[in-house]
Order: C-alpha cells, then sequence, then structure tokens
C-alpha cells in the first residue's frame, strides 16, 4: 500500500516536471516566439503608439491627462479610476483594478455625486447631461474608451480651448469611434488617446 | 437588441462545435492506441499506459500529483527572488503562497494576491499556467472515470490516471490553446516578456505601464475554467480582453468543455439522448442565472448607480452592461471565475445571480469535468428522492443505487456548503473581519459569503472589495479550497468504484426513464431545491436584503 503511494508520488514529480517544460515553457514561449512575426509584435508589446519615434502611450490603455491650465483644458478626458487619487485624478498604470464598492456604498455616492459636480462646471452643462460612464470608475481602471456621449460632452470645450471649429472636433471623435464588432458585439467606444493626439497634432499651441 | 445578438451568437458557436467537439473528447477518452509521443512520455514516467488502476489507485494518483504540484508550486513561489523575470517582485509571502499554490491546483484560481504586483514571468508560466493545464485535465479525467464507472460491468478498473491525465493535455487543452492564443494576440492581447514600458503621456506626464505574456494564459484560463489572471484586473484589463471580439472568443472558450462533455458522456453511456437531457438542465439553469444577472444589472441598483444613471461602477465602457452579465453568469456558472467586470460593484440581486450560479454547485454547466461529475451525482440524488417516493430501490443508468452509491453522492453534494456556511459563519466571528470589509451591512456580508462560495466551489472570483491578505482569510480560504475540491473527487471516484463493480441491471418497466422532460424537470428540480434549502437563510441576509433595501 505504502509502496504504492510513493511510487505514484514519483511518478507525479516526472510527470509534472514534463509538464511543467511542455506547458510552462514551450507553449508560452512558443506563443511568444509566434507573437514576434510582423503585424503581430507591435500587439503582443501592447499597442504601442509612437510620435515622432517616441512612446506615447498604449492603443489599449487608458491614462487620464491633466491639463495645465484648468481653466483652458483642452484634453478628452477618460474615465475615473479607482487607482487615482482624486475622484477624477490620473490612474496609476502599473495596477489594475475596480474600486470594488458596492451599488448602495455611501463612499461611492459621495464619489458620483463629486465628479457629476466636477465634470458639469467643467464642460458648463447640467449635471444632469453627465453620462453614467463618466462618474464610474472602470472595472481595469485603465479603460481607454468612453461612451460616444461622453466624447460629445467634451466637444465644445475642447473646441473653445485649442481653438478649432466644434465640427471639426466632432470630426475627429466620429473617426476615433468604433461601433459595435459585427453590429453586435460588446458597445459603440471612443478611444481616448488617440483622439487626443489627434487634437494635439492639430492644435499644438491650444493642447499645451 | 445587440446584447441578444450576442448571446445569440455565442449559443450558435457551441451548438456548431458540441457534436464534433464531443465526440473528439469521447474518442480520446476511450481509444486503445497511444501517440508516438505519448508512448516516449510514458517510458520517461517509468509506467505502462495500458496498466488500469482501481478506485483506489486512481485515487492516490489524482491525490499524489495533486500534492505534488502543491508543494512545487509552493516552492517556486518562495524561491522568486532568484528566479529569472522576477522584475524584483521577490519571493512571495508564506501565507499567501499556499493559498495560491493550493487555489491553482485545485482550478480554482482565487487570488489574493495583485497579478501584475506579486508575481514575476517564471512563476506566471512556469507554476501557474502548468496547473491551469493539469487542473483542468484533472477534472475532465474524474468525470470520465465516473462515466466508465456507469459502462462498465463486474469490472475493478477504471483506467490509468497518468494516461487519462496525458492525454488530456497533449490531445486537448494544449492544441486548442497554441491556436486561439496566437488568435488573441493577433486580435491585441499581449504577449510579452518584458516588465513593462514606459510611455510620455499627451500632457507630457510619464508613466510605466506593465506588461505579461498573458495570450497563452487568458486562453486556457478561459478553456480550463479556471479563471486566474497575469493581471489584477483579470479579464477586464484591456491587455487580457481588449474587445468585444476577444469578449466573445473568451466568453465561448470557458463554456466549450464544460457543454461539450454532456454530448461525451451521451457517446460513452451509448444514450445521445441522456446527453442531451443533462445539456438541457445545464442551460435551463445558465439561462436562469444570465436573466436574473443580466435584468438586475439594467434595471435595479442602489444610491449611487441610480445617481450615475447607470451600473458602470466596475464595468468597461466596450463591454457594456449585456457583454458584463453574459459573462459573470459564464464565469460563476462554470465555476471559472474569471471577470470582465467587478462583481462587487453589481447591484444586490445582479450580484446575488453570480453567487447563486455557484450556490447551485457549478452545474450550470459546471467546471471542466467537475460541472458534468457534479451534475451526474445530483442525478443520483434526484432518483434516489424520486425512489423514495414510490418506495423502490433506485436505479440510474443500468446500476442500483444502493447504500454506498447515495452515501458517496451525498457526501459530495454536503461538502461544498459544509466548507461555505461554516467558513463564513466562523468568518464573521473572528476579530478583523470587518475591517477587511470595503462594504459594509448586507453587502458586507455577501462579500463574506462570496469569498467562501467561491473557494468552496473552485470557482475563484470574488467580490473584491474583501481584503483577504491576513493569515486567516489565506488559510481558511485554502482549506476551503482543498476540501471543496477532493472531498468530491474522493467521493465520485468511490462512486465509480462501487458502480464498476455492480453488473448491469436490465431495464423493466419501473425503470424511470431518463431521456425525457420528467427527468430533466426531476432533476433541474433537485438541483435548485438542495440549492434552495441550503443556502436561502445566507442568501436572505446578504443579496436578498441588499436588494429589499
Amino acid at each position: 500500500m505504502l509502496r504504492g503511494v510513493l511510487a505514484q508520488c514519483a511518478t507525479a514529480v516526472r510527470v509534472l516536471l514534463v509538464l511543467t517544460v511542455l506547458t510552462g515553457l514551450v507553449y508560452p514561449l512558443g506563443v511568444w516566439a509566434v507573437a514576434r512575426l510582423p503585424g503581430l509584435q507591435d500587439k503582443a508589446e501592447g499597442s504601442v503608439i509612437e510620435r515622432d519615434g517616441r512612446p506615447v502611450g498604449s492603443a489599449l490603455i487608458g491614462i487620464d491627462p491633466v491639463a495645465k491650465d484648468p481653466k483652458r483644458d483642452p484634453w478628452f478626458h477618460t474615465r475615473p479610476s479607482a487607482s487615482a487619487d482624486g475622484p477624477l485624478g490620473p490612474a496609476d498604470p502599473r495596477v489594475s483594478g475596480g474600486s470594488n464598492a458596492g451599488t448602495s456604498n455611501p463612499e461611492l455616492l459621495t464619489d458620483v455625486r463629486a465628479r457629476r459636480a466636477a465634470i458639469a462646471e467643467r464642460e458648463s452643462v447640467p449635471a444632469a447631461r453627465v453620462p453614467a460612464d463618466a462618474v464610474t470608475a472602470s472595472a481595469s481602471g485603465l479603460d481607454p474608451h468612453i461612451s460616444p456621449a461622453y466624447a460629445a460632452l467634451q466637444v465644445p470645450r475642447v473646441a473653445r480651448a485649442t481653438g478649432l471649429p466644434a465640427a471639426q472636433v466632432g470630426q475627429l471623435v466620429a473617426e476615433h469611434t468604433s461601433g459595435r464588432a459585427l453590429g453586435m458585439l460588446g458597445e459603440p467606444v471612443v478611444h481616448v488617446l488617440e483622439l487626443n493626439l489627434d487634437v494635439r497634432r492639430l492644435a499644438p499651441a491650444g493642447a499645451s | 437588441m445587440a446584447g441578444f445578438a450576442q448571446v445569440g451568437v455565442l449559443v450558435l458557436a457551441l451548438a456548431l462545435i458540441y457534436r464534433p467537439f464531443g465526440g473528439y473528447l469521447a474518442k480520446v477518452y476511450s481509444s486503445p492506441k497511444h501517440t508516438r509521443l505519448e508512448r516516449g512520455l510514458y517510458r520517461l514516467f517509468r509506467l505502462d499506459p495500458d496498466a488500469e488502476q482501481r478506485w483506489t489507485g486512481y485515487a492516490v494518483g489524482v491525490l499524489g500529483f495533486s500534492a505534488v504540484s502543491i508543494v512545487f508550486l509552493y516552492a517556486l513561489q518562495r524561491l522568486q527572488a532568484v528566479l529569472p523575470l522576477d522584475f524584483d517582485r521577490g519571493a512571495v509571502p508564506p501565507a499567501m503562497a499556499f493559498n495560491t499554490a493550493v487555489s491553482f491546483v485545485t482550478n480554482t484560481n482565487w487570488q489574493s494576491y495583485s497579478g501584475e504586483q506579486a508575481l514575476g514571468h517564471t512563476v506566471q508560466l512556469a507554476g501557474l499556467t502548468v496547473q491551469n493545464f493539469a487542473s483542468a485535465a484533472v477534472g475532465i479525467a474524474v468525470a470520465i472515470v465516473l462515466l466508465r464507472g456507469f459502462t462498465r460491468a463486474s469490472a475493478d478498473r477504471l483506467g490509468n490516471f497518468w494516461v487519462d491525465l496525458t492525454r488530456g493535455v497533449l490531445r486537448v487543452l494544449l492544441p486548442i490553446s497554441a491556436v486561439f492564443a496566437v488568435l488573441l494576440v493577433s486580435l491585441g492581447v499581449v504577449q510579452s516578456l518584458a516588465a513593462g514600458v514606459d510611455v510620455t503621456n499627451v500632457d507630457g506626464s510619464t508613466s510605466s505601464i506593465a506588461l505579461a505574456p498573458a495570450a497563452s494564459q487568458e486562453v486556457i484560463k478561459e478553456l480550463g475554467t479556471n479563471g486566474g489572471g497575469i493581471f489584477n484586473a483579470n479579464s477586464a484589463h484591456p491587455f487580457e480582453n481588449p474587445n468585444g471580439w476577444t469578449n466573445l472568443i473568451e466568453t465561448f472558450l470557458l463554456l466549450a468543455i464544460p457543454v461539450s462533455l454532456t454530448r461525451t458522456a451521451g457517446l460513452l453511456l451509448g444514450s445521445k439522448k441522456h446527453g442531451y437531457v443533462l445539456l438541457s438542465v445545464m442551460a435551463t439553469l445558465w439561462a436562469g442565472l444570465l436573466a436574473i444577472t443580466w435584468w438586475a444589472e439594467t434595471h435595479t441598483g442602489g444610491a449611487a448607480s441610480a445617481l450615475a444613471g447607470a451600473n458602470m461602477e466596475g464595468k468597461e465602457v466596450r463591454f457594456g452592461i449585456p457583454a458584463s452579465a453574459l459573462w459573470a453568469a459564464s464565469t460563476t456558472g462554470t465555476s471559472t471565475g474569471a471577470v470582465n467586470a467587478m462583481h462587487d460593484s453589481f447591484s444586490g440581486l445582479g450580484g446575488g445571480g453570480a453567487l447563486l450560479g455557484m450556490l447551485l454547485g457549478e452545474v450550470a454547466p459546471g467546471g471542466v469535468g467537475s460541472g458534468l461529475y457534479g451534475l451526474l451525482i445530483l442525478a443520483i440524488i434526484a432518483m434516489f428522492l424520486a425512489g423514495l417516493m414510490v418506495g423502490r430501490t433506485p436505479e440510474y443508468l443500468g446500476k442500483k443505487l444502493g447504500k454506498r452509491e447515495v452515501t458517496c453522492a451525498t457526501f459530495a453534494v454536503l461538502a461544498m456548503p459544509t466548507v461555505v456556511l461554516l467558513g463564513t459563519g466562523i468568518a464573521m466571528l473572528v476579530p478583523g473581519t470587518r475591517d477587511a470589509l470595503t462594504n459594509n451591512g448586507p453587502h458586507g456580508l455577501a462579500e463574506v459569503l462570496y469569498a467562501y462560495t467561491s473557494a468552496g466551489n473552485n470557482n475563484g472570483s470574488a467580490f473584491a472589495g474583501l481584503t483577504v491578505t491576513s493569515d486567516w482569510f489565506q488559510a481558511s480560504l485554502g482549506m476551503a479550497m482543498l476540501l471543496g475540491r477532493f472531498i468530491p473527487i474522493i467521493a465520485v471516484l468511490c462512486l465509480a468504484g462501487s458502480l464498476a463493480a455492480q453488473r448491469r441491471v436490465p431495464e423493466t418497466a419501473g425503470t424511470l426513464p431518463v431521456t425525457g422532460p420528467l427527468f430533466a424537470s426531476l432533476l433541474t428540480g433537485t438541483v435548485v431545491l438542495v440549492a434552495a434549502l441550503t443556502f436561502l437563510p445566507a442568501l436572505s441576509l446578504g443579496p436578498i436584503a441588499e436588494a429589499l433595501a
């Protein structure tokens, strides 16, 4: 009996070592090697966007930009993040995660109220027009997208701050909006970083 | 509308693979032939692949392999500081290393650590990815043994664990993972060996973005219903799940094996119709859970979500509410535990739906293998109840359900509720638990109940507001995972041994047919009744109280 148990444990060690080599090294490193192919490598390394040869962010990671002068704020803003210091501060992309606050959590209620007020003031609109994704922290804390409604809310302010015509800014938003895949998968989104890079390209003076 | 279409596409994809994949799985575990690679490996393992084991030998194999795996994974984490690609994340503390080792070996993938901060790439790949494969293959193997118990007569041999394990990894999990990992990379999932990338943001500030070999682990964590994300935010992280396509593929992967195994069961049991009946029960429960969660997330919530205008706290814009609810029902119904939205921030009823998915005993459709054997066990309970009603010795699939069979089934069914309710009860009395909560009141109790439910069912998802890094939580949740995994497994193997030893009893006019709606309703009723009788008081104090508040 005991000998049988020991024999099987010895087999277990051998099997585990072989599985470790196959599934823990050969498989992931094989996938890594295939992911070096042109067309895959950029995605495997984080879909990093470069401008003038310098990495300016990832197309998939939302980091909220901070305006130098809050009165002339030229940026489209991402959603709030649980890893940020204040209710609307920029996230720390080294960590990911949500607030985990329940829908009746009083601290979350305070945060939502503060975010609504701050965004309504920033965009000069009544609080009732601020959409839900603008006042709630995402699951990852790094959501790269906002809803088309939140983007539309920000167009007049960005146009004012940059001096670009509102129609042109609205056109940029449309260019960086993706619908549902196949018309049904997921939800329509606006890519915040790509949008801001275009704003900076067209209005380098305003966006500083 | 788009939300319904999304569910439709998922169901259609599963329907398309159901027969070929279920058939393939049946062949994998019943073919007498070994491939050349396998024969070479068996020589390396120094075992005779054609020597079958009794249920006891098989159980020793499962337990021995799991014990060795836990020790190895614990050691790997403790030695992280001297391993390559650890990025100065250092040795994992003992309690956390124990909890994590148990978690991944039991197919739970409960995570008390923060992925991108605590673990380097070597532990992720050589430790966690390996157990994603192995624990999944163990689960399928145990389910197959139970099927053999029904199909064999007057036999004492049930197969060879090492052969079943090897075939599960080499013929099923590894090839599918390799193909889908590359597909996910092409859709934007990262597969990098770098620690991260430094960027200069549009506003001139600088940030460091964490990277990891995510694609290879993402696939097997869904396919094997494991669920442990390489990043803390799991499949809500844009690098793990960047768009609607990847979300559909990942949801599909986590349902593929548990669903198709009912076809495998139908084929091996010689009654495809019975396979469809099992599938219909799983599908009904899953659809019910989805309906509850989706409706609750769209229509209910607390003061904070009412002010915000929608339940978007803890959800990603690219998924929205429908795809988050679909994932939540699927991940808790399958014992996967990966998340694409934070369940703790769901409404009382929506989070309660996710909790219920686990409390049903993970049979909707359950984890790889564990879902099938879980449902077969509940079928035995259902037949026993039916037998009591008509005063006749119950039979199921040509075998008599005597004292020993019903005892084994009872142990398998009661292990999880015992662990969940005792664990939650004791945890509420332990000083410090209240400080570990993010939310108070009924939602706070729900956080603790969810933790022990997730551990006891080897699910791994969390109401992550609960801080679980204290020694008490690490140790008690680790024990809950061990008991919740291995008591049912031993009971199932014992049951298989006892069934295989019997002769087949011929079907008579008095045999309850198991291929029609009567049996399907009886089984569904039993699943719901067992869970309701056991957990209604606990649910009333948590999610139900919150939903009514």
